[in-house]
């Protein structure tokens, strides 16, 4: 499942991974993994409509072992990961923080939410973000399915 | 103890109708900051926050929250209250602070 977002569309943020909570709770996934995916998916949609200069995807995969969600831009990129990745620096506008984001939490919050997160950015080139989620064998329907 | 129950027990306004309401309601969480809630909030809390806009709808529905309580009298626009309703956000409304929201609350389900 690919789910496009456009940069700067504030109104709509949200509304994409709204809807990967909900696919992936259709498709069968515990409701404690569906939501955690959704808030790395919510983290990510909103850096790329106030960061990204030209929006970019959520591409979400469920594999056998882990819900994938990966992250894309074309850029600005992040100059530096790690200050980026520090609780609290964030170099959010205005207009975002008075609607209360740019905390500087997102990052952290998709690698606090991912049993595995990895990051990679170029200035001038983009930004790609890939958090794995492990899925829970005992509460999944889907899993229970593949087992019978 | 449901949403309905503390909408009654404080005296709030329902501003979504009647979906959702009796949803079960296990705790709050306050504040204007969206990434604190989603890092922090768990499914069932009641959200008290000033924020108002499209993206708090989107917020309680990832975080699976039992409803977004406006303090201050805030009023969402109507397509905010489309979207809560299309999505089953409960949204709540009250004149109070949201400090005193908070106390309020918290000694309802401490009692």
């Amino acid at each position: 499942m690919i789910y496009e977002v456009r940069a700067g569309d504030i109104e709509h943020g949200g509304s994409a991974s709204a809807r990967i909570k909900a696919d992936l709770i259709q498709a069968g996934i515990c409701p404690s993994v569906a939501r955690r995916a959704g808030i790395v998916s919510f983290e990510g949609e909103m850096n790329l409509i106030v960061y990204s200069s030209d929006g970019g995807t959520i591409a979400v995969e469920v594999g056998p072992r882990a819900v994938v969600i990966r992250v894309e831009d074309c850029g600005p990129g992040i100059e530096d990961i790690d200050l980026a990745m520090t609780p609290g620096y964030s170099t959010a506008p205005d207009w975002a923080t008075d609607l209360g984001f740019g905390a500087g939490m997102g990052l952290v919050n998709m690698q606090k939410n991912s049993d595995r997160f990895e990051i990679e950015s170029h200035v001038g080139l983009g930004t790609r973000i890939a958090c794995w989620i492990q899925r829970r064998k005992d509460t999944d329907r889907s899993s229970q399915k593949e087992s019978e | 103890m449901t949403v309905s129950d503390v909408v009654d027990r404080l005296g709030l306004t329902v501003l979504t109708g009647s979906v959702g309401v009796e949803g079960a309601v296990s705790g709050g969480i306050v504040g204007d900051l969206l990434s604190y809630v989603l890092g922090t909030g768990a499914p069932d809390q009641i959200w008290i926050t000033v924020q108002h806009h499209a993206n708090v709808v989107a917020v309680a529905k990832v975080v699976g929250l039992a409803a977004v309580l406006l303090a201050d009298g805030r009023t969402p626009d109507e397509a905010v209250l489309a979207r809560a309703k299309s999505d089953g956000v409960v949204l709540l409304q009250s004149d109070e602070t949201a400090f005193e929201l908070s106390g309020r609350l918290h000694r309802l389900l401490t009692e």
